[in-house]
């Protein structure tokens, strides 16, 4: 049953689950019986101090390190061990904490390239490009494009995205993954290194690609200030284990929290 | 023989049968130019006048266009003619507040707004303005969840329209029909640098005609195409991308956003554009900057072909007799080097250029002309609908603004002022009798509040604000910015202030630009630790002093003006800052706190003396405040004696 939040948004049943994941490597344990779900529509943040198995999570999540213990759940339906690759096409997409884009190719281009789990015509159609492949292309341009007018990077559209700034390049990466129209959308400290105009115009589209897409969003972020406004409820990761999980200000008031992650006396 | 429209509406539909299937506009949306017939655009405006009027929209209503150069806000102020209504179009980039002043003097019952930034903005003021009933929006883009009865898109409104033409097919086309020439056509608020804005009220036969004239002085045509990115408030907008596009039925791009003007610009090509001077000096810079980073070759081919260009490019452009051999180097330049560059520019195809609103350095003016590139000079207004002087083709000076405009008359009133009448000149200021009466005199003449004088040639030369001009104690004119100007036109002097009202001679303050005499200093090995301390180089002196006995000597050939030559001056140790209160933060020079500041200084330029101390204070940019002090050298220039007129 949806139901909408405070600013009118809906936000509907369980999208992903993971119950009692444990993922180590070697004798190091990162992650330990971890288990939550992300609900359709919420924006869900993953915080906690550096080597809490943040990412670890993240990357458990998008199917690039698989848990020794535990299942992932996607729209009901339990999850088998997958390429990466596979997750995509399941409508998972991510953004990486250090920019993972092609610097020597246009952000049109670095765009497109999200749209690949999309293209249906096969190597022969590729190779031949005139019909059916140019039509196919036309229509994932269109997609790229009311991307970049969203974002509001017209004027980069052609410019090799290795000679952008950084806040502009975490831009370009966010439309990439926006282009994989993806269910769930993952991103790995999208405002780390941001300068506070930066931040603030990353925030802005984290909500409207949430508000306008109803994109489910899941994301790992440093900066408190940003998580408790934006996120609609928390999970706090520790040493691989779940200290808490909740709304911003559940969380801020957990005394474990506030010990763990704002330090004693804050 | 043609018979004339009299209304934008009724030329809308003459355009839609001449130019049925011609492009009237294109729009970069999505990465594509989309594109507009005349046929096209007039269903589009008809559907929208349809739907104002289901809303209510009657006779005489406002309705406010706010946001930047969109087909849809074009379409808005030719739908609300349509109607018998008054667009009101708002600078864009005003706070709410400086909004709510105009829409509130305008009483505008209607907006249609660009994006949900700017509909923000009014949902703010809304209250203020107990007349605003219906929002129109533009771009739907995050507005899903708003919910407020007055808000409409722009699509709903037209398809609202659709049906109600169904009941009443014949509503717009009886409203179109009453309309005519000496009707209000629209308000052109001023920008108000200089307290309120003024609701500049201009009747559709200022707006055509004007138009008109100017359209056939320059020979313009259905197959112009021009680049609207100038503000839709503005009077130059509303003239070239509005006026005259409708009389000529020529083509408006409009760009895909304010950051990719350039690159929109050079995919469109114009062939008539209007820019400030700033703009034309910004592309000078950049050219100059990345030719000093090309390899050896181009910038010896560059360097030399400049040079042709330089010598003869500018007689080719004015149809003068050239050599034949310059003739062939030339065409020869042009395949190697103007070409090129003009494509770099976006300016292949342009046939047309126009720069107004302050002087244009004359190298500048030059550069464009003699690469072909016709770029002629207008002095305007607001109250003029532009057009009081233009240059006609081949009679081109970078230090004149041309003849009277056609159909103007233009004369210097007693005190130096520049006074004209003619079609153009504007109905009133809305709501302020007082204004009207001190700007517009019975008999029809406007006061500029511009001096000038017209030269030998025949062609109007602005000196000043006529507020700003003085005279020396024996009498003769004294003009401070038109000497500054003439500074400022050196690469290396950014600012500069003129004394000479009640003094016996003219002396100046300069301040150096720290970029291009640093950038000097650098190339020769002129070490140096502050702003400061390169200001009070000798060196820097000598060259400073070199440029103003050039200005000395062009000052001598000026009838009007030999007197203002500069007999001293000194170099400020401290840069004019908007910050400090010296400058307005529109870079323009505040002569009284400067005189109350710098008193000192002054005094000491014309008691002779070779040095002096001056302590000022300072504001940091973190507002804090604090002093410097320095020790200024004050230097003599040698003047001319005024060069006699040949007889």
């Amino acid at each position: 049953m949806a139901e909408p939040t405070q600013d009118g948004r809906k936000i509907g049943g369980t999208l992903l689950e993971v119950k009692n994941i444990t993922l180590s490597f070697g004798g190091v344990k990162a992650l330990t019986d971890i288990s939550f779900d992300i609900k359709e529509g919420e924006i869900r943040a993953i915080i906690g101090p550096n080597g809490a198995g943040k990412s670890s999570m993240l990357n458990v999540i998008s199917g690039f390190y698989h848990p020794q213990q535990g299942e992932v759940w996607f729209r009901g339906q339990k999850r088998a061990s997958m390429r990466p690759y596979e997750v995509a096409r399941q409508g998972i997409a991510r953004t990486f904490q250090n920019i993972a884009l092609f610097k020597g190719m246009s952000t049109l281009d670095n765009l497109m390239t999200g749209r690949i789990t999309h293209m249906h015509k096969n190597l022969f159609w590729q190779a031949i490009w005139k019909g059916p492949a140019e039509r196919e292309e036309i229509a994932h341009r269109e997609r790229v494009e009311h991307i970049i007018d969203f974002l509001g990077i017209q004027a980069i559209r052609k410019t090799p995205v290795g000679r952008l700034p950084y806040g502009l390049q975490k831009r370009v990466e966010l439309g990439r993954a926006l282009a994989a129209e993806a269910k769930l959308l993952l991103l790995d400290e999208p405002m780390a290194g941001m300068n506070l105009e930066e931040k603030e115009d990353m925030c802005r589209f984290i909500l409207d690609v949430n508000d306008e897409f109803g994109t489910t969003i899941a994301l790992i972020e440093h900066d408190m200030g940003v998580v408790m406004d934006l996120s609609d409820r928390v999970v706090v990761l520790d040493y691989g284990k779940k200290l808490a999980d909740g709304t911003p200000n559940e969380v801020r008031n957990d005394p474990a929290v506030i010990e763990a992650y704002l330090g004693v006396g804050h | 023989m043609d018979h004339q429209s009299d209304t934008f509406p009724k030329l809308l539909n003459d355009n839609a049968q001449r130019f049925a299937s011609r492009v009237a506009m294109r729009e970069k949306d999505y990465g594509i130019w989309q594109s507009w017939t005349w046929a096209q655009m007039r269903e589009e405006i008809v559907a929208l006048a349809n739907g104002l009027a289901a809303l209510g929209f009657q006779r005489g209503d406002k309705l406010a266009i706010v946001g930047s150069n969109r087909p849809r806000l074009y379409w808005g102020i030719c739908a609300a003619q349509c109607l018998g209504g008054i667009p009101v179009p708002v600078y864009q980039d005003s706070v709410a507040d400086e909004m709510q002043y105009v829409l509130e003097h305008a009483e505008a019952k209607f907006v249609i707004a660009e994006d949900q930034e700017q509909v923000d903005k009014m949902l703010e003021i809304q209250e203020r303005c107990p007349n605003m009933h219906h929002i129109i929006y533009d771009d739907p883009r995050g507005m899903r969840s708003y919910r407020h009865d007055h808000l409409h898109d722009f699509t709903e409104v037209q398809a609202l329209g659709r049906e109600f033409v169904k009941e009443h097919p014949e509503y717009v086309n009886q409203e179109i029909a009453k309309g005519q020439g000496s009707d209000i056509s629209i308000f052109l608020y001023t920008s108000g640098t200089t307290g309120k804005p003024k609701g500049v009220v201009m009747t559709y036969d200022n707006i055509i005609m004007t138009a008109r004239n100017s359209a056939n002085f320059d020979k313009l045509t259905q197959y112009e195409e021009v680049l609207s990115y100038l503000p839709m408030a503005w009077v130059g907008d509303h003239i070239f991308s509005y006026g005259q596009a409708y009389v000529a039925g020529f083509c408006i791009n409009c760009p895909e956003s304010e950051s990719t003007i350039s690159t929109d610009l050079r995919e469109i090509g114009p062939t008539y554009y209007f820019a400030p001077p700033r703009v034309f000096e910004n592309i000078l810079t950049t050219v100059t900057i990345r030719m000093h980073d090309a390899g050896k070759l181009k910038q010896r081919m560059y360097n030399y072909f400049m040079d042709v260009a330089r010598k003869t490019g500018v007689k080719i452009l004015n149809g003068e007799s050239v050599g034949f051999s310059d003739k062939l180097l030339y065409s020869l330049g042009n395949v190697l080097v103007y070409a090129p560059l003009k494509n770099t520019m976006g300016f292949s195809r342009i046939r047309l250029a126009y720069t107004a609103g302050e002087a244009i350095g004359p190298e500048i003016f030059d550069f464009f002309r003699s690469l072909g590139i016709n770029i002629k000079q207008l002095y305007g207004q607001t109250e003029a609908a532009v057009f009081i002087t233009m240059q006609p083709d081949g009679q081109i000076f970078a230090d004149t603004v041309g003849v009277p405009a056609p159909g103007v008359d233009v004369k210097i009133a007693e005190n130096g002022e520049v006074i004209y009448r003619g079609p153009g000149v504007f109905h009133s200021y809305y709501k302020n009798e007082q204004s009207t009466r001190e700007t517009k005199n019975t008999e029809g003449w406007v006061f500029t509040g511009d001096a000038g004088y017209f030269a030998e040639n025949g062609h109007l030369k602005i000196i000043d604000r006529i507020k700003d001009v003085g005279r020396f104690n024996d009498g003769s004119m004294f003009a401070p910015k038109y000497i500054e100007n003439k500074l400022k036109f050196f690469p290396h002097i950014k600012e500069a202030v003129a004394f000479g009202h009640e003094r016996d001679y003219c002396t100046a303050f300069i301040n150096i630009d720290l970029e291009a005499v640093g950038n000097w200093a650098e190339r020769n090995n002129v070490p140096y630790a502050s702003y400061q301390e390169l200001a009070g180089n000798p060196q820097v002196y000598q060259m400073m002093l070199k440029s103003i006995e050039e200005v000395n000597r062009s000052l001598a050939s000026d009838k009007l003006l030999s007197n203002s030559q500069i007999h001293r001056f000194l170099i400020l140790h401290k840069e004019l800052d908007p910050d400090d209160g010296e400058l307005t933060r529109t870079r323009k020079v505040r002569r009284r706190i400067i005189a109350e500041k710098y008193g000192v200084l002054i005094d000491a330029l014309y008691n002779g003396s070779k040095q002096c101390f001056i302590r000022t204070e300072v504001t940091f940019e973190d507002g804090r405040k604090g002093a410097i002090e320095a020790n200024l050298h004050l230097m003599d220039v040698p003047t001319f004696t005024p060069v006699k007129e040949a007889a």
